[in-house]
């Protein structure tokens, strides 16, 4: 079994696994939608390499992260919408 | 700002191609410096599960440390000017100076629009096994494979080796052109290919269909398909659609390299930018796959520690990858049809909603980006300005410090230097 971590995810606490890229653990959540564009639509991971900056989210109250870039870690505080 | 690191030869991406030319430099006896913004080596390809490097990737990786190259992974060049490179890393900013610079940033893939694409759960075809590669829980989940080119074959694979129920390949180009396209591969390829028909045993492999929408409401529930005449729907759970590579040229465009007609950065027999000094191997000056990205660089790599004769037995051998390569690529160019697939309220520009038909009317990049904010984004036009340049022709030229979107901090450290516009992205 991988070791898995605990991270809260709009304030609701889910386990992921600790070597998942943050964007890759929260769509396995079902979690598909990180953040809304300028017009409000949901958008997601795309490129999975740092590329098309769609799966932007908060993390620890840094906006901007781009989720497909670092794994999930203890205590993680995420926000999408 | 201080200069952090220096070295005669920095090399710019970990790459089969980068780690190939830091190796050959570094075994010419020059000091060489080897980043990547990945905290590991391999690049793409050799990217393996979950944060660890393939036996490929080791071996270079291997034969660059016991020749003295210096690892500095998690750096991204973010600027760059004659002789120094501003690398962002989790700290912060620290410059490092060069002598010699190795662009082999790679490439990325060619994604195109078309009505529905930007739905969650619509991904690059190499981008959907990049995910799974970080962890996605592809399992049972039914999957699309769709666009062009030998990857999509790889990545069915793939998905299908995870556990994913890849329901069908869907190539753009004309079975008679998939066909030629497989005679003509030399064969350790195609006995390469054969292996991967064989790990896609059952999936459907369709030519001449695409992809016409991806429809759903949050996220995508089912995707429309053309073949000829023929129009279908198929309810999945991810698509993993990608039209082949497009060069990461940017850092050689910000250094004022000139590019090739393809957007790659263009060099000469020895892997020579037009900018003296600079260097380019790999993808980032045109795509042929990997075998031709290490042989570019371990030429890059002599050459740029001018032991250009240590060249000479590894030319030819680039020039047939390269040449095999296009060959290859020219018969699965993408087709017209799918250019009238945007529909003017379709999404040109993730990053600022710019939709085809606002930024159509203008006559070239520059000015569609002044008008409309198209490609002035976090994504620094990566992906629209591929997708524009395939729709309408446009040269994409326009790189502007910083060639990603910068923490504040970066930019204000690097003040100093006179390309820097402090002009923040994100
Ligand atoms: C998403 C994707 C999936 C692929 N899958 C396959 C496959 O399954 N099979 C196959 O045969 N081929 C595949 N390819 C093609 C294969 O990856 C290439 O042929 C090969 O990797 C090219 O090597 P390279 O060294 O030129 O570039 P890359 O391997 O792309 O390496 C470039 C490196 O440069 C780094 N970099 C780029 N810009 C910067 C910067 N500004 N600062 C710091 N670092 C930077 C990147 O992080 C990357 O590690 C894939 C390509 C892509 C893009
Ligand atoms: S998925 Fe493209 S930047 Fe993260």
């Amino acid at each position: 079994m991988p070791e898995r971590v605990r991270v809260k995810v709009n304030g609701r606490e889910l386990e992921m696994p600790a070597e998942a890229s943050v964007a890759a653990a929260l769509m396995s959540a079902g979690v598909s939608g990180l953040r809304r564009s300028r017009t409000g639509e949901p958008r997601g991971p795309v490129c999975g390499m740092g590329v098309c900056m769609e799966c932007r989210v908060r993390v620890d109250g840094r906006a901007h992260q781009r989720a497909c870039q670092f794994s999930c870690r203890e205590g993680m505080e995420i926000e999408c919408r | 700002m201080p200069v952090k690191a220096a070295a005669q030869i920095v090399v710019v991406g970990g790459g089969p191609a980068g780690l190939a030319a830091a190796a050959s430099a570094a075994e010419c006896g020059k000091r060489v410096l080897l980043l990547d913004e990945n905290p590991l080596p391999g690049g793409q390809i050799w990217r393996a599960k979950n944060g660890t490097i393939t036996a490929e990737a080791e071996g270079w990786r291997q034969r660059a440390q016991a020749a003295g190259v210096e690892w500095r992974g998690g750096r991204q060049a973010v600027a760059a000017a004659t002789g120094q490179l501003w690398l962002e890393h989790a700290g912060g900013v620290e410059v490092a100076a060069w002598e010699e610079l190795i662009l082999a940033t790679g490439a990325r893939e060619l994604l195109l629009p078309f009505p529905g694409w930007t739905l969650p759960n619509c991904c690059g075809a190499g981008g959907l096994q990049a995910l799974v590669k970080a962890g996605l829980e592809i399992r049972d989940k039914r999957v699309l494979v769709a666009g062009s080119g030998p990857l999509l074959m790889a990545v069915a694979a793939f998905l299908r080796q995870q556990g994913a129920r890849v329901l069908l390949i869907a190539e753009q180009a004309p079975a008679g052109q998939v066909a030629a396209a497989a005679l003509h591969l030399p064969p350790a390829k195609l006995r390469q290919a054969w292996q991967l028909r064989r790990a896609t045993r059952g999936v459907p492999f369709l030519a001449g269909c695409w992809v016409e929408a991806a429809e759903g409401r949050q996220q995508l529930e089912r995707v429309r398909l053309r073949r000829g005449v023929r129009r279908w729907s198929l309810e999945c759970d991810y698509l993993a659609c990608g039209f082949g590579l497009t060069p990461n040229s940017e850092l050689g465009q910000l250094l004022g390299c000139a590019l090739t007609a393809e957007a790659g950065i263009a060099v000469n027999r020895w892997q020579q930018t037009s900018v003296e000094h600079i260097w380019c191997a790999g993808e980032a000056a045109g795509i042929a796959g990997v075998e031709a990205a290490w042989r570019s660089g371990e030429i890059a790599g002599y050459a740029a520690a001018g032991r250009q004769e240590r060249t000479a037995p590894l030319l030819a051998r680039r020039d047939r990858e390269q040449q095999s390569s296009q060959r290859l690529l020219r018969r699965l160019a993408p087709r017209a049809e799918l250019r009238a697939l945007a529909q003017d309220t379709t999404w040109l520009c993730r990053c600022e909603d710019v939709t085809v038909g606002e930024a159509r009317p203008y006559a070239n990049w520059r000015e569609a980006k002044l008008q409309t904010r198209c490609g002035m984004g976090a994504c620094q036009g990566r992906i629209c300005g591929a997708a524009a340049r395939f729709l309408w022709g446009w040269q994409i030229n326009a790189a502007r410090p910083p060639i990603l979107p910068a923490r504040v901090g970066t930019l204000a450290q690097a003040a100093p230097a006179p390309s820097i516009s402090t002009e923040v992205t994100v």
